[in-house]
């Protein structure tokens, strides 16, 4: 994966500092993910120019929108960006249709790559188009503002905590379409967001920012799995999987989910599937046991042939995290320390990985 | 009905000075109200204080100020000469020039609450849909503004039709140049001319209700000076 967004910026306002230095890939959407007060905003409303870093680069696809040293601020009017708000933020003065055409209107013909009517299909809006932009629900101002920025053509999507305004089930109402986006849209997204379950549906690539600076950044899988990060040592820690569907059992209604680049396949109970769709699985820390042979005398049927990789004792006095690998696809287990000493784990041990539940994100197939 | 020419014609005039008071400072106030909004300047509380200074100083003191300004020895009388325009004291362009001063304060505030409560959001927003600062300005900021402008213009117009000691300083009393209709109805009284005064008096009164009447009427329960 080639980085296509460069990003280095150094504020300093008051007693809150920012300096990152990021590297994103110009595919897929990456995450930036930390605590209120980390920075995650201010990073995206400065690649947005919306905010003036103090010191700044700021190169993406191979365009550079900022740069101190030489003297170079585009200002926001003129980057190719959409910019998704935490509130929708529409014109009241303006109907939705008025609203989704602004930007659209405000660009090269030449350039537009996306038409009303596929915004409006794509965020399915298309029979509120008439509608005042104030007589809206919350969950579809937010679909009216993410449309409005599609409209732009953006070279790049930025959005900030677009659902943290709204409640559960208008998030539910939301999360497939920002899949849709991910899955049909060739725009690369920087995702602002302090909610896990978000950044796990969504996010290719994960940015941890903790008080301005960034604590790890890499593709989301492999971070999430890393022992040194905070996240692993979180109750709810664990790897996302993403995987290809396959056969389905109609007798125990199970479905197959292949791992890509292996001959290894989980078993989850689902409806079927049209064969090779791409599922996103998350795999719980806690429900990973590990055991020396396979054991098929068990209820468990998720069971992996697995590499220890790497042992951490930061998990808690009795705990022990255990990163390990399934075929090139990182897994994290939590044991306690008794069973760590009893197995004698070590690293490069071959071991089996028993895997108690896999949980179904979204429905992106 | 007992108003004869001269009353008419004060009425035409004071019409006239109050349309084209609130179009200048429509023009003026935007500019100085947009940038009263936004500046993190220093001057905004000087300016600020500046623009208010009619709505506390007695008219007399405005209009004496003026007087001295504009007339032949003044600053801003001396250029007008030496433009070969002559002096504008006791002229319609005096009164104007009087009245956008004098009114200022009721046209710039209510822009100024105006503009304030749209906040920085609507601007971001148009920034990153491509729209230039000058075309947000029009297409975002103008329409939002919109309940702001109106309460501006209704404040604007009436508080001039309303002057009467900054007149009287720098515009004198000359029929159909500078009398209007709160000099006249001076005039009527000193003059013992009741029943003249009544009716325009009575029209000034009717006219002024029903312009407040407009203006909170039509806030539905919002304050005439806040705004959007």
């Amino acid at each position: 994966m080639t980085s296509q967004i460069h990003a280095r910026l150094k504020v300093a306002r008051g007693d809150f500092t920012l300096d990152v230095d990021l590297s994103l890939p110009g595919q897929g959407i990456s995450a930036l993910f930390g605590a209120s007060g980390s920075g995650k905003t201010t990073c995206l409303r400065c690649l947005a120019g919306l905010e003036r870093a103090d010191d700044a680069y700021v190169e993406v696809a191979g365009t550079v929108w900022q740069d101190t040293a030489r003297g170079i601020f585009v200002p926001p009017h003129q980057r190719p960006i959409g910019y998704v708000f935490q509130e929708a933020s529409l014109f009241s003065h303006l109907s939705v249709r008025g609203n989704l055409e602004f930007g659209w209107r405000r660009i090269d013909p030449g350039t537009r790559r996306i038409n009303l009517q596929q915004a409006c299909e794509l965020l399915g809006i298309d029979h509120l188009l008439a509608r005042k932009a104030d007589t809206l629900s919350g969950g579809e101002r937010q679909r009216v503002g993410i449309a409005r920025a599609l409209l732009t053509s953006p070279s790049l999507l930025l959005m900030d905590e677009p659902l943290a305004a709204l409640d559960a089930p208008r998030k539910r109402e939301i999360l497939p379409y920002l899949e849709r986006l991910h899955d049909e849209l060739q725009i690369p997204m920087i995702y602002v967001s302090h909610a896990q379950e978000e950044v796990a549906r969504l996010a290719d690539h994960l940015v941890l920012l903790e008080q301005g600076r960034v604590l790890a950044s890499g593709p989301l899988n492999q971070t999430l799995a890393r022992l040194d990060l905070p996240l692993a040592r979180e109750e709810d820690a664990g790897v996302i999987i993403e995987g290809l569907t396959g056969a389905f059992d109609a007798t125990y209604q199970l479905l197959d989910v292949h791992l890509p680049g292996s001959d290894l396949r989980l078993r989850i109970p689902h409806a079927p599937l049209p064969p090779g769709a791409t599922l996103r699985l998350k795999v719980q820390a806690r429900d990973i046991s590990l055991s020396l042979a396979e054991d098929s005398r068990s209820s468990i049927i998720n069971r992996l042939p697995v590499t220890l990789r790497a042992l951490s004792e930061q998990a808690g006095p009795a705990q022990m995290l255990v990163s390990l690998d399934a075929a090139g696809h990182p897994l994290l287990a939590r044991v306690t320390r008794y069973s760590s000493d009893q197995l004698g784990l070590h690293e490069g041990q071959a071991l089996w990985a028993q895997i108690k539940a896999v949980a179904l994100l979204g429905n992106s197939a | 009905m007992p108003l004869d020419a001269s009353d008419f014609g004060a009425i035409w005039l004071t019409l006239k000075l109050a349309s084209l008071t609130t179009l200048i400072l429509l023009l003026v106030g935007t500019p100085i109200a947009w940038w009263l909004a936004r500046t993190r300047s220093w001057l905004r509380g000087p300016v600020g204080a500046v623009v208010a200074l009619p709505l506390v100083l007695p008219p007399t003191v405005i209009g004496f100020y003026l007087l001295l300004a504009l007339g032949p020895h003044g600053f801003i009388g001396k250029t007008t000469e030496a433009l070969g325009l002559g002096t504008v004291v006791f002229s319609f362009t005096g009164l104007v020039i009087g009245s956008v001063v004098y009114s200022m304060p009721f046209v710039v505030q209510p822009l100024q609450n105006a503009f304030t409560a749209i906040g920085e959001r609507p601007l971001e927003v148009a920034a990153t849909l491509r729209a230039s600062p000058w075309d947000t300005f029009f297409t975002v900021v103008l329409p939002l503004a919109r309940p702001g402008f109106i309460t501006a213009s209704i404040l604007g117009f009436a508080h001039t039709v309303g002057e009467f000691g900054v007149v009287l300083m720098i515009g004198g009393n000359i029929p159909d140049k500078t009398r209007v209709v709160s000099v006249q109805i001076y005039d009527h009284v000193e003059a013992m001319e009741y029943a003249q005064a009544h009716w325009l008096a009575g029209a000034m009164l009717v006219f002024s209700f029903l312009v407040l009447l407009a203006l909170y009427g039509s806030r539905r329960g919002k304050s005439a000076w806040s705004s959007a």
